[in-house]
Parts: structure tokens; sequence; C-alpha cells
């Protein structure tokens, strides 16, 4: 009834490219985006912000970018908690080297430095793939880590080997320290996100995404029509950690403020993000930000029905989690194994047929 | 749709959870979870069995019920921040996180949000200057106290003088681990020592390689900064290679009953530091009687007189003392966290008052000033005896040397002032 491309006529090429075909979604996606920037940002609370939206939407740009590269372009990446640590340390050594210089600035050049950083630890895959690259890449994770922990020019040779973050603005206003509004910090991660996905999503659906997608799924028959290995795939890492980098980046400064490499950024942040993009779907930029939500937001509403709503003991709460959240990936993987994305899909194909399916 | 049903959800119920003002609210950042459960678990049994003792024998502090908040950090920093924001908005007066990064992450956050923070023996040491941290205390000591006990009492051991002798440090490859390197790196250029330095990666689990350079290396004693089950495998390692448990001390957080257990009779004699005194305490059998008896207790009950419940309720007593204080000094009974703040810089811990509260000698006497945060920094060397399973204390408290910390903390406290634009001074 609402939901189809019949009535909505396109009198242009521009118009029949467009993101959103279908008039319904164009709707929604200007709704949501009207939420995110207008109803939000006067309702955050230090609490929503701080433990449920600055993680959500950082997550979901290291989703994208993992998922451009593993989703994609079919190369499964263990590296991603490394390189979100060189987009943090990278930011750290911006923000205190030189402190006049805007913060975006400098979270866009950790993107920067993160995506060459990415682009070398991609050359093996030109040798080797799936298994035998994922090891490649945990090698990148195991060896940032050591390095960030080993090299004390990286955190200026704190005593504690920590790094964080001084106090920086966008404006007149705190974003990073303990002085940052939440809204401030929510609007300066919601921005690079929503710029983020739209760069992700037009790349993606251009010739660049077809070449990924190309070499995803059959390299030697991409490569007979003309898709350069090479470049495609170092273009995939670079770009895959410029977005990883850009979250690392985000997540040290704004949201923890402090970091602790081995900590923050070990192999199971690259297990997160690994699973934020499985569960969300492989292959779709909605996806990243569904299997953000589900991981960001499945253990506080676990907690809070748990220990606030049911006053069960706190061990016994987390404990519930960890089972939980494993049943449910497992579940995910046996009826959905392409994601949210594909139930979002499906729901999309069965609202286009109502009221007469078939 | 499921996420929407529980955002729903989670908005209506933090809607209807409004703060109840008529308490004094402790929040409990646990850990009873993941691999440093073994040492957070009996911690926080201890903290929560004193609070509630007082609200079972007393009321609560001076009249006004304590209502415990608590909340599972994992020891991870990011759920200790969700923690953290979510139980400030209930009124917490005093976050003790038990926890060196989750309290990196929160000296500048209740700094802002003026709650102070109390990390007794754990933390950024150089919170001892009041004058740059206000909001922080590390009293009765800290990291860099604790590895000056340890070189005192190895020169007390070998006649004053440790010149060309070796010592190796294991330590949690973290804040919490590199905290001490700065104070035994100046010790070592003092006193004459090889210091060589060996990191173990989080958890821990993994040590072969840095016991097989000991073992190759063999330093005269081996220093540990441990935590969780890293404690337990150092040992066990110490043990299959042989080291000398004699000359193997561990620092306060390396030296519980849960540690050296799993060794069984080859961890007898391992040394550690401890800042509390662990022994018979007469308030263990009212804990026994009003709280456990009661059905009240934290836990299973099964950790009451451990050596990190011990502490555990030592430091739940300091904030009570402090809260008291509080409201002496601001004459009502409902005091704000900045009212705790003012009492635990007046706070004054005497031997008679401890006798008074059931735990004689549980500490040593210290007072807190504005310029002190950070207590005498005292410590005891106790030894594991495996046969009868306890802990001896082996020394009296012994002093730090405040000559060579005292100037360290002067200066980082200083760099941490120039980075965030603090002018030093009271509140």
């Amino acid at each position: 009834m609402f939901y189809r491309e019949a009535g909505d006529f396109k009198t242009s090429y521009a118009e029949d490219n467009q993101t959103f075909p279908i008039k319904f979604d164009r709707y929604r996606y200007w709704l949501v985006l009207a939420v995110a920037y207008l109803v939000i940002p006067f309702m955050i609370n230090d609490y929503w912000a701080n433990a449920i939206f600055v993680p959500f939407l950082i997550y979901a740009i290291a989703a994208i970018g993992l998922n451009i590269l593993t989703g994609y372009c079919g190369q499964v990446s263990l590296g991603t908690g490394g390189f979100m640590a060189v987009g943090a340390y990278a930011c750290y050594k911006l923000m205190t080297a030189f402190p006049d210089v805007n913060i975006v600035f400098h979270i866009l050049v950790s993107g920067g430095v993160t995506a060459m950083v990415g682009a070398a630890f991609g050359l093996p895959s030109l040798r080797i793939k799936g298994f035998y690259l994922a090891v490649a890449t945990l090698a990148a994770q195991f060896f940032l880590v050591w390095l960030f922990n080993k090299v004390g020019w990286f955190y200026n040779y704190s005593a504690s080997g920590q790094i964080s973050a001084p106090e920086r603005f966008v404006g007149p206003f705190a974003v990073t320290g303990p002085n940052a509004a939440p809204w401030a910090q929510y609007m300066i991660c919601l921005v690079f996100v929503t710029v983020c996905a739209v760069v992700a999503r037009n790349l993606t659906r251009g010739t660049l995404g077809r070449k990924l997608m190309a070499i995803r799924d059959m390299d030697i028959a991409a490569e007979i029509i003309g898709v350069n290995p090479l470049r495609t795939k170092l273009t995939a890492f670079a770009i895959s950690s410029f977005f990883i980098g850009i979250s690392g980046a985000l997540f040290f400064a704004v949201y923890l403020g402090a970091v602790e490499v081995g900590e923050a950024f070990g192999i199971q942040k690259s297990f997160l993000v690994l699973f934020m993009v499985i569960i969300g779907g492989l292959g779709s930029i909605f996806g990243s930000f569904a299997g953000a939500a589900f991981l960001v937001l499945l253990p506080v509403a676990l907690k809070f029905v748990g220990s606030d709503l049911m006053g069960w003991p706190t061990d016994l709460v987390s404990h519930l989690q960890l089972v939980i959240i494993g049943a449910l990936i497992m579940f995910f993987l046996i009826k959905e194994p392409h994601g949210l994305a594909q139930l979002w899909r499906v729901t999309k194909e069965k609202l286009r047929l109502w009221p007469f399916p078939h | 749709m499921k996420m929407k049903k529980l955002a729903a959800l989670a908005i209506a119920a933090s809607v209807t959870a409004a703060p109840v003002m008529a308490e004094l609210v402790i929040p409990d950042l646990s850990y009873r979870t993941g691999p440093y459960a073994a040492g957070g678990t009996p911690f926080s049994d201890g903290y929560q069995d004193y609070f509630n003792l007082l609200n079972a024998r007393d009321g609560g502090i001076g009249g006004e019920p304590v209502r415990i908040l608590e909340c599972e950090t994992g020891y991870s920093t990011e759920r200790g921040v969700e923690c953290y924001e979510s139980t400030k908005g209930e009124g917490a007066l005093i976050y003790q996180p038990l926890s060196t990064g989750i309290a990196y992450q929160l000296i500048p956050k209740t700094t802002a949000d003026q709650i102070p923070l109390h990390t007794m023996g754990y933390g950024r040491t150089s919170a001892a200057d009041g004058e740059v941290f206000n909001w922080v205390f590390n009293y009765p000591a800290n990291y860099w106290d604790a590895a000056s006990v340890m070189v005192n009492y190895l020169l007390d051991e070998n006649g004053g003088s440790l010149d060309g002798k070796t010592l190796a440090l294991v330590y949690h490859n973290s804040a919490y681990g590199k905290e001490p390197i700065r104070t035994l790196e100046t010790l070592s250029e003092m006193h004459g020592f090889n210091l060589t330095q060996l990191a173990v990666d989080h958890p821990g689990q993994e040590q072969k390689s840095q016991w097989l350079q000991i073992r190759r290396e063999r330093p005269d004693y081996v220093l540990m900064w441990g935590w969780g089950v890293m404690n337990q495998v150092a040992i066990q390692e110490a043990a299959n290679i042989g080291f000398p448990m004699e000359n193997f001390i561990g620092n306060w957080w390396a030296g519980a009953e849960h540690d050296v257990t799993p060794a069984g009779a080859a961890a007898n004699g391992y040394k550690s530091l401890n800042m509390n005194r662990i022994d018979d305490l007469p308030v263990f059998a009212e804990i026994s009687s009003l709280v456990h008896d009661a059905g009240n207790a934290a836990g299973d009950g099964s950790n009451i007189g451990k050596v990190l419940y011990t502490r555990g309720m030592y430091a739940a007593m300091l904030a009570a003392e402090a809260i008291a204080k509080a409201q002496e000094i601001h004459g009502v009974a409902q005091v704000t966290p900045a009212m705790v703040r003012d009492g635990m810089e007046a706070l004054e811990i005497t031997d008679a008052r401890m006798e008074e509260l059931g735990m004689a000698q549980i500490g040593p006497a210290f007072s807190v000033s504005c310029q002190d945060h950070g207590g005498t920094g005292f410590g005891i060397v106790q030894e594991w005896d495996a046969a009868s399973g306890t802990w001896t204390a082996l020394t009296d408290y012994i002093a730090p040397d405040d000559s060579v910390t005292g100037p360290l903390v002067t200066e980082d406290a200083a760099a941490f002032a120039a980075e965030n634009n603090i002018t030093p001074g009271c509140l």
C-alpha cells in the first residue's frame, strides 16, 4: 500500500539511481536523521550518552569499516582492535603535538594514518586468502598492541603507559575531556557516523563497490574481466582501516578519555566488531548499524532487566549475559546466516507484496 | 523490533527509577566474573558486609541507612564507565572501583562531577598530592610506597646494602603493573641494584617465557605486581623452575589465599606485602551473627576473614568513618558527595578508634590533610605457610622512603596539573 515502487515515477537518471528508490524509505531515512539530530541531543543525559549512544555510534563506524573489508571484499580480518589502536594513538599524538589544531582534523588524519598502516598489513592479502589471511591480520593485532605498549614515544613516556585525552573544543563546546557535555559527545560522533555511512554507502554502490564484490565472489574471474586485484584489495584495506581508525580515535578521545592499549584494543575488540558485522549482516551498511546496536544494547538491556528490575545478583546476570549472547549468536548463525540485515530485507520484500502475498 | 521493545522498557524504567534521597548511597563497582574475579569477589563481600553490619547494628551511619548499589564491571574499563554513569545519578557518595584502569577513567570524571574517589592502595599514585587531585584519595598507601617498602625490607634482610644484586619485576602489563617502575628505577640507582622488567600481558595466563628468562638469569629477588589469575600462574611457574619462594615477593594485591593455594605445598614460603593485618578480629563475629545469620551475606559468605575480605571491609570502614566525619563537620545526617570529600580530608584513624570498631590494629594510624591524600604508606611483609594454610606477618609496619617517593609524587602531580590546566590549591 505505502511501501512499493508503483506510482513513484522517476524522471531523471539521478532519481533512478538514488539510494532509496522507495518513497517510504526516503521519508523513514529523513525521519531517523531528524530524530537523531533534532530530538536526541535535547533529551540525552550522561548515562544515555556514555553507556548507549556514543559507544553505539563509534562501534557502528568500526563495523562499517570492517564490513567494507570483510563483507564487500571478502577479506577476513582479525586486526580491527589493532587498527583502532592505531587511530587512537595517532589521535593522541596529534592532539598533544598540535594542540591548536581542531580535533576534527586530528580525527580525520588519524583515519588517514590508520589507512596507511592498514594498507601495509593488507599486502599479504595478495598472496594468501581465507583463514591464512585471518592469521596474518591476527599477527597485525598482536604486533600493534605490543608496539604501543613497548615504545614510550607513542604514549609520551607517561609513567602508567596510559594515554589520556586532553580537553579539546569544536567551536566553543568541549567534546573531549571530563567537562564535555553529553550532547556534544553525541553530536560529534553522530556527525562522523552520518558522513562515514553516506560515504561508505555510495562507495559500495559505485564502481569501487562492484570491484570489491567481484573480488569477493571470485578473484580469478574478477581479474579476467579487468579488475586489478592488487589495487582493489589494498584499496579495500585502506578504506576499511580509515573508518576503523576514525572509530578508534573517537573511542579514545570522546568515549573513554583514557585508554590502555592491551585492555581497550585487545583481541576481544577484534572479535566484538567481527561479531557485529556477522550478526548485522555481511555486505550491508544497515547491517553494520544493526549489529553494533545489537551488541552494544543487549548487554545493557540484559543488565538492566536482570539486576535492576529483577534484583538478581550481579555475577549471575553477568554470566547469564554471556550465555544469552552466545546462544543468540548461534541462533542467528543457524536461522539467519545473512544477519539482521537479511531480516530487514525480507520484511521489505513482504511489505512490497502486502496485502497479496503469494 | 526486539531492540525497540527493550529500549522502550529501559526508558520506562529509567523514568520510574527516580533517586531516593533519604539514604546514603554507596556504589560497589565489583567484579565477580572474569579472570580477576578471584580477587574481586572477597573484596566486594567484605565491602558490602561491613555496610550491612552498620545497617543492622547501628541503623546505618549517623542514623541514615546505607544503600549499596552493586554493579559488575568484570575489571573492564568500558563496563566500569557504564557502571559509573548508571550509579552516579542515584546520589553516589564515594567510588572505590578496585581497578587501576577504571580509576584512571574516573579521576577526571569524578573531579568534574565532584564526587570523591578513593583508590586504596591502587590507582594513580600521584593522587596523594591533594592540592592537585582535590577529589581523589589513595590513603593509607600507594604503589610507590609499596615499591619502597619492598626495597627497604630487602635492604634490611641484606644488612643494609643491595649493591650488585639483581631484582626482577614481574608485572601486569597495564597501568597497574607499570606504576612502580619509576620508583624502582630511582631506587635501583640509589642502592646500586639491577632491575629487570618482565611484562605479563592481560590476563596473565601465559608466563612461560618470562619465567624461562628468570631461570636463565637467576635474579636474587623477584618482585611481582600481579592480580587475578596472573598471581596463581606466576607462583606455579616459580615453583616449576625451582625459584626459591622466600626470594619471591608480591605486592599487596598478590598475596591472598587463592593466589597460593593452587600451587599447594610448593608455594610454601612465598612472601607478599600487606597493608592491613589479618587477624581474628572481633568484628568478624559481629558480621557473622548480625549479617550472615540474618541471611544478608554478600556472596556466599565463605570469604570472611580472608586477606582480601579483610581489606574490602577495611575500605568500607574508611568510607564509613569519612562519612561519619562529614556528618560531624556539617551537622547533617544526609551528606552530599562534597561533604564526604570534606570528611575524607579531615579523616583521622587512630588506634583507639580501630579498637572501638572491633578491628584493632587492622591498619596503621594515620590522618589525612588537604596536602596529603596518601596516608602513611606503611606495609607489612607476610609469609605463606602452606601446611597450616595461613599467612604469618614477618614484620611490623615498614615505612617507605618518603624522600624518594615524595619528589616523584610532586613531579608527577605537577605534570598532571600542567596537562590539565589545574591550579594546585585546597578547596
